[in-house]
């Protein structure tokens, strides 16, 4: 592959167009509701319409609103379409051509849709994801051209530096930092790895970048991989989406075969094989440590950390390994050049950030806003408040390892800092709305019980923690526990936070230490009465213990 | 050298291995493999395996326990998992899982007396868009609800 052949796609898929492009949504969550189905009649009733010749119907990722699925786009009228059944297509049709759909549509100009900002969603809803045609169409592999002929290695890590892209899986390491330690680390033999084991639940972001745009982030490995040195890349992705393993196997092929992966990219010396690896259902595998010894082929147990992968990871070679987002947001990144993608969010959270939004909320699906979007702009305006004319009560962002926020801090802006001083986490972008029928206790119950199913046994704090930290909130969720027992629970929380050997240990209170401190009434109200009368002993700090104190 | 029991599976298991060059780091693919031909994995079948990729047996069976996608009993003619994800739980999902299990005298993780029903959880299928979702034998299913799942496994012909 050269560049004149990558425009010459380019220019060949340009002017192939014609003139109007339906776009059918063909992931996950709309073809569990038969677009597929759909698809073919359209297909069907487009060449019963003799229109073969001026309208494309064509399968896409993702178009954002899941809740009003399966969704059809007319480009450009821009009419979208929503619930589409197979017996749809007809009216569909006959409106292209003067008639009038009895279809129902959304709104395209919807606060849901206006106040998006889409980078890493960019191409979802537009391109064909099992098509590199598609993808190349809309400068894809631009970037990588770019990096391998004009770019040194040093260049490509300070752009992502530069750019203050931050790491998309939850914690938020500067990923231009983590770059620059594995190019620097020593060692003939290097890795780059994609965490694609999106095992919140209530997360579905990473599976529908892989099932609608898996060029961007295959693009976004092999800028990594040739920025820290790497010829050896791995995509670890979660047993439970077989569609996004479907694509990316198709995407990789197709990559291949075009030259875009394997050796001598672009005519230049850099080489690189992408394998994936199906992961088996362990949520402690998104742990990056844990995720290693399961692409080893081991139990997906962590380590301590140092040594960090940037320096020892896979079979003791520094190992670069990033969420599914960050390596999407690469191309564009290069593309774009730093300082624009530097423009974008707050001073210390740069660009966008996608959000899997569900729950009790009218429009469910995928955003993609600036960071520093207000969640109130996000739940009420983008996702339309709860349904039924509910009250919303909290929102839940980062899965079983963050916390609730309160719908008074709704004005709370959504970037990295300030949900961590709420207590949670940005996580990897779930956000669940709950309304004030959820019972808080409940949920904490629920994070807990998921916790201690996944607790990988390892270490003692979060094997042992977990399993009476679930039991006191079930004693007291049944009414039988005492003011005692919840500061036995609080004790707990605060030990197996301070102690445990990874994230998933670490992190496992959050959802208890949150909503008590913004429900504490609620789990008050059901305590009884002690019979010894209050508890005077104090508590054991941890934290305290630790730092020698 | 072919499996003793004559059983094709296991030389397109073995085929498969090849594929890999029995690496060890291979096992889990292989699992996986192992899994789709058999249904489950037994023990005659983990011990194939780790003959055959030269592990220690301790080892195959520890990798096949610790992962939760891997089942070493066999299923039920037919298996219903209820996504029990987030967004799912908080729109009772719970409830369907306690519909089934009573109408069907079968518990959750469990496969009923006759075989007929295996009755699963997930962790969340990333269906959050359309939940609650149910997945009846490898079809995900929308927004469904006590009644609608009781629905469904009764056109199984179950009872």
């Amino acid at each position: 592959m050269t560049h004149p052949e990558l425009l010459e796609i380019t220019q060949r898929e340009k002017s192939q167009r014609k003139k109007v492009v339906l776009r059918c949504c063909m992931a996950a969550g709309c073809m569990s509701l038969n677009s597929k189905g759909a698809k073919e009649q359209l297909d069907q009733a487009v060449a019963q319409a003799g229109l073969k010749d001026t309208v494309e119907v064509r399968g896409v990722g993702c178009m954002k609103l899941c809740c009003e699925g399966p969704l059809v786009q007319a480009d450009p009228q821009n009419s979208l379409y929503v619930k589409v059944t197979p017996e749809n297509a007809q009216s569909i049709i006959g409106a292209l051509i003067g008639g009038k759909a009895s279809v129902a549509q959304a709104d395209p100009e919807a606060a849901f849709f206006k106040k998006q900002l889409s980078i890493v969603l960019a191409n979802s809803g537009v391109v064909d994801p099992e098509r590199i045609e598609s993808y190349i169409a809309v400068d894809g592999y631009e970037a990588l051209h770019h990096v391998l002929h004009e770019m040194l290695q040093k260049d490509v890590v300070d752009a992502i530096t530069h750019s203050g892209l931050r790491g998309r899986g939850g914690a938020g390491f500067p990923t231009g930092l983590k770059w620059g330690t594995v190019a620097k680390s020593a060692g003939t033999k290097k890795y780059v790895i994609c965490n694609a084991d999106e095992g919140d639940p209530g997360a579905f972001m990473d599976r529908s970048v892989l099932e609608s745009d898996p060029h961007s982030v295959i693009e976004g490995m092999a800028i990594a991989a040739y920025a820290v040195g790497a010829d050896q890349g791995y995509i670890y992705v979660r047993a439970e989406y077989p569609l996004a393993i479907n694509r990316l196997n198709i995407a990789i092929k197709q990559a291949k075969q075009m030259g875009l992966l394997g050796s001598g990219v672009f005519d230049s010396p850099f080489n690189l094989t992408i394998d994936l690896r199906i992961g088996a259902g362990a949520f402690v595998c998104g742990e990056e440590t844990a995720l290693m010894a399961s692409v080893e082929g081991k139990r997906g147990t962590p380590r301590p950390r140092p040594p960090f992968p940037a320096e020892s990871g896979l079979w003791g070679c520094p190992t670069l390994i990033n969420n599914v987002e960050t390596f999407a947001n690469v191309p564009t990144i290069i593309r774009k050049g730093a300082d624009w993608f530097a423009s974008i969010g707050t001073e210390k959270s740069k660009g966008t950030k996608v959000f899997a939004l569900a729950g009790k909320i009218k429009n469910t699906g995928l955003i993609e806003v600036p960071m520093g979007t207000p969640l109130r702009v996000i739940v009420e305006e983008m996702g339309g408040g709860a349904p039924d004319g509910a009250k919303i009560k909290a929102v839940q962002t980062g899965g079983p390892s963050g916390g609730c926020i309160p719908a008074d801090s709704l004005d709370t802006l959504v970037d990295y800092e300030s949900l961590t001083k709420l207590g949670s986490i940005m996580g990897s972008g779930g956000m669940i709305v709950m309304d004030d029928t959820t019972n808080m206790v409940e949920i904490a119950r629920f994070f807990m019980e998921f916790c201690m199913d996944e607790s990988c046994g390892k270490c003692i704090p979060c094997r042992a923690g977990t399993v009476q930290m679930y039991h006191l909130l079930e004693k007291i969720s049944q009414r039988k526990a005492t003011a005692r027992d919840l500061a036995k629970l609080e004790d707990l929380c605060d030990m197996v936070k301070h102690t445990s050997l990874c994230g998933l240990g670490q992190t496992a209170p959050n959802p208890v230490l949150s909503t008590l401190r913004f429900f504490r009434n609620e789990y008050e109200e059901l305590l009884q009465p002690d019979p010894f009368g209050p508890r005077n002993e104090k508590p054991l700090n941890a934290a305290a213990v630790l730092a020698g104190k | 050298m072919e499996h003793a029991s004559g059983d094709k599976r296991f030389k397109i298991l073995e085929v498969h291995m090849k594929k890999f060059q029995f690496r060890h780091d291979a096992l889990i693919e292989i699992l996986h493999k192992a899994q789709e031909l058999f249904g489950y994995l037994e023990d005659d079948l983990l011990l194939f395996i780790s003959y055959k990729l030269k592990l220690p047996q301790s080892r195959v069976y520890g990798v096949a326990t610790f992962y939760h996608f891997f089942t070493l009993k066999p299923q039920g003619e037919h298996t219903c998992v209820v996504c029990m994800g987030t967004a799912c739980y908080v729109k009772g999902a719970e409830k369907v899982i306690a519909a089934v299990q009573n109408s069907f005298k079968v518990k959750s993780g469990e496969t009923s007396a006759d075989n007929k029903l295996s009755l699963l959880t997930a962790r969340c299928i990333g269906a959050c868009g359309i939940a609650p979702a149910v997945v009846y034998d490898g079809t995900v299913t929308p927004r469904q609800t006590p009644e609608s799942a009781l629905e469904q496994i009764r056109k199984w012909g179950l009872k």
